[in-house]
């Protein structure tokens, strides 16, 4: 064997393989091994995010995980299909509610009839929930956000472009009115309510087969704490739709979604049905979503209505955008990017906070960022009365809307094509092509 | 026989109340499809002219109400620290002249506001799919946002109007001014529309529309022609922000940081309805969806228990949903020729 060219591929199996290069292999356990070493806390790995994160670094991690499902099934619709939707948040919260009436504690089945308290069934304020294990909740969370996808898709399919992305949004305000008018699924449209923990039994015992809500040692092996415990969970399952995803996205149906998002009419020509498979991309991604959106939600413990909204739809547009469209590494990028970002500035104004006083650079820098009373900083380091200086909640959209706009103007590849350019030049070093 | 008389007296009084509660309906609707409509042409004439489906329509008529109330109620300018020299004397009521040429004015201001983010924002992507012109406009929308919530979390964002929440009497049926304001708005908002059309700039925005090199070939400044379409679609945009924010429409008469910045989000239904390109379209949808609100909301108060507050909200979303499937292109829109 002399010389490997890359990208020679003398077998289909190579070009279908999951990781073709030797690269990617390395690259992909490589990650996800200082990934876990980190999060167990090995002494410089663990290091490496809390100086981004702070000391609490697994938290804001370990939330991106259950959105990274519902961005690869955002990825399949938007990336695979072509179909435009905004309306990604409204399955999200399709998915959990059925979670939650399915496993959150509450008052029994009559209180799960929507309008109980009109039909007679219990007259008060129930709220709906049967506390059935996670075994039966999650798979449901993503069964019922299909059956709903499926539900919508008649209009869906038909509609296409920006008609279709605006009728999507509409979905979502209609979810916002659902969520307020069906408190006994959705708990107070302000503060929500519980939703049911992560963790495994095999019906209503006491003690859990799996406990992710406590520190202690996992199958009498390694001691964890909750944290850890929810991070490698979820890690999982990320994993585990990772793989579903590029598994779908290589396979029969795949192949056929990515024909409708090239040229719909000629892939009818050739004999993949438009209307099908369109069915089946939305239904895909709408498991995803409820998947996604029922972890989310139990991993947060208390989602109010008001959280499936236009933004969080956006959040998976930017994230496919930022990332790079069409591919599981850029939506994985771009995720990072998308939903760390705003914790990165966060923690950054705390750090630019602390040095106030100490004058050189970092004073001077925190000087004019910052605000305490009467300077002109444009950064409010107290969240007191609203007003000029905006607190760095409200930057964050700044930044987060500013980093769209940007990036589609200047990298439309999003980051996963700085990564192919930076790959393309060293490829060919010391030649530019 | 005085039961008879009772009964005839009653049946009048029913009949008399259900022709007022019409009426008053009716002109609601007909109000709120004004700023609806207003919305829909701002909507209409920047996806004509370049293109775009403009997201950020939202946080800019709030912008536009935001500007009003600065000029009115501060007597300030946006972002210039001068005094306005047209705002009405500290503490009072502007007189209706004073009030229109400060609408002007507020206008001017976010046709700026327009023109900044073109030159900035869409200029660049020219010639890029569909798409990703709509991301960028959702883009500037999360970006200005905070700046709008941010003014109006502030006590007291008045935007000054000058009759405040009065109504004439028709009848028994109460019609409140800024209703007929609102509607007189859109009428002149309308007929400049239309004489635009038929002016130079208007023709050259038509070819544009129709195909941007074919027009670049003939010699249309096509640079000149997304300027004003944007300048012209953004200051529609804040007119109809500050129209709605007359009294007795829910912000009544300030700025609202709940419901300006969902505005132009309620007016999407209508510009699918009618059609993302026609002018006409907007017409027919934003009185058809602002009708069917407004009687909704009045006709159907009494299952409000069940269909939750605020339901009425959500009767465009639902018009435009049957509408989709049935049409998928809206009833006025052009299909979209689809070649293998």
């Amino acid at each position: 064997m002399a010389y490997r060219r890359p990208l020679l591929r003398t077998a289909y199996e190579q070009d279908a393989a999951m990781l073709p290069t030797w690269f990617q292999r390395g690259a992909f356990f490589l990650l996800i091994f200082t990934f876990c070493l980190a999060a167990l806390g090995a002494p410089f790995l663990s290091g490496i995010p809390s100086f981004f994160l702070g000391g609490t670094w697994i938290n804001p991690v370990t939330n991106i995980f259950p959105l990274g499902i519902a961005a690869l099934g955002f990825l399949i619709l938007v990336g695979f299909t072509g179909q435009v939707s905004i309306g990604h948040a409204f399955f999200m919260g399709v998915g959990a509610y059925v979670a939650v009436s399915l496993g959150g504690n509450g008052d029994g089945w009559k209180a799960c009839v929507p309008f109980h308290d009109e039909v007679g069934l219990l007259d008060q304020a129930a709220q709906c929930g049967m506390g059935l294990p996670m075994w039966v909740w999650l798979p449901m969370a993503g069964i019922g956000a299909t059956l709903v996808g499926i539900l919508v898709s008649p209009a869906a399919v038909r509609v296409r472009g920006l008609y279709l992305a605006i009728a999507t949004i509409g979905l979502i305000f209609i979810g916002l009115h659902l969520g307020r008018m069906l408190p006994e699924y959705a708990g107070d449209f302000e503060s929500g309510r519980r939703w049911p923990e992560l963790q495994f039994k095999w019906w209503q015992e006491e003690t859990p087969l799996i406990d992710m809500t406590s520190d202690g040692k996992w199958f009498g092996l390694i001691h964890l704490t909750e944290e850890q415990k929810q991070f490698f969970f979820l890690l999982g399952m990320l994993l585990i739709f990772g793989v579903i995803t590029k598994n779908i996205a290589r396979s029969r149906t795949g192949r056929a979604l990515q024909a409708i998002r090239d040229r719909d009419i000629a892939a009818e020509v050739m004999g993949v049905p438009e209307f099908k498979y369109k069915l089946i991309g939305f239904a895909i991604s709408s498991f995803y979503a409820g998947i996604g959106g029922a972890l989310f939600a139990s991993y947060n413990g208390r989602v109010a209505p008001v959280q499936w909204s236009l933004l969080l739809s956006v959040d998976f547009i930017a994230i496919l955008l930022i990332g790079g469209i069409g591919t599981i590494a850029g939506t994985m990028l771009g995720l990072v990017f998308v939903e760390l970002t705003p914790e990165v500035v966060k923690k950054f104004t705390e750090w630019l906070a602390d040095q106030l006083g100490n004058g050189g650079l970092t004073g001077w820098v925190a000087d004019v960022l910052l605000t305490q009373g009467g300077d002109f900083g444009p950064i409010a380091v107290t969240p007191a009365a609203p007003g000029w200086p905006m607190s760095v909640f409200l930057w964050n959209f700044v930044i987060f809307g500013v980093l769209i706009v940007v990036f589609m103007i200047f990298e439309p590849q999003g980051l996963y094509g700085i990564w192919l350019r930076i790959r393309n030049y060293w490829k060919g070093w010391p030649f530019s092509y | 026989m005085g039961d008879t008389a009772l009964m005839d007296s009653l049946l009048i009084l029913a009949q008399a109340s259900a022709a007022t509660t019409f009426i008053q309906t009716l002109v609601k609707g007909l109000a709120l499809g004004s700023v609806y409509i207003m919305m829909g042409l701002g909507f209409v004439i920047i996806f004509k002219g370049t293109q775009v489906l403009n997201f950020a329509a939202a946080a800019l008529s709030m912008a536009g109400a935001v500007f009003m109330s600065i000029l009115i109620a501060d007597g300030g300018l946006p972002f210039l620290p001068f005094d306005n020299p047209l705002a009405p004397a500290e503490g009072t009521t502007p007189g209706i002249p004073l009030w229109l040429v400060n609408i002007a004015l507020a206008l001017i201001f976010a046709a700026i506001v327009g023109l900044i983010i073109e030159r900035l924002a869409i200029r660049p992507m020219i010639g890029q799919p569909l798409f990703a012109m709509a991301v960028i406009t959702l883009g500037v929308e999360i970006a200005l946002r905070p700046f709008s919530i941010d003014a109006t979390a502030l006590e007291g964002r008045s935007i000054g109007v000058p009759w405040g929440a009065e109504s004439w009497t028709l009848g028994d049926a109460l019609i409140p001014k800024s209703y007929i304001a609102a509607i007189v708005m859109a009428l002149v908002a309308g007929a400049i529309v239309f004489a635009f059309y038929r002016s130079r700039f208007g023709v050259a925005m038509r070819a544009v529309a129709f195909d941007q090199e074919a027009a670049m070939a003939q010699g249309i400044n096509v640079a000149r022609v997304f300027q004003i379409a944007w300048a012209l679609g953004v200051a529609l945009a804040a007119l109809a922000g500050i129209a709605y924010g007359m009294a007795p429409f829910p912000p009544g008469g300030n700025v609202s940081q709940e419901i300006h910045p969902i505005l132009a989000f309620r007016v999407l239904p209508v510009i699918v309805l009618g059609g993302l390109d026609s002018v006409i379209g907007v017409l027919y949808g934003g009185f058809l969806i602002a009708l069917a609100e407004v009687f909704a909301g009045q006709y159907l108060s009494q299952y409000g228990s069940t269909l939750g507050p605020g339901y009425s909200t959500i009767v465009p979303y639902i018009v435009m949903l049957i509408v989709l499937v049935v049409r998928p292109f809206g009833l006025f829109g052009t299909p979209e020729i689809r070649r293998v």
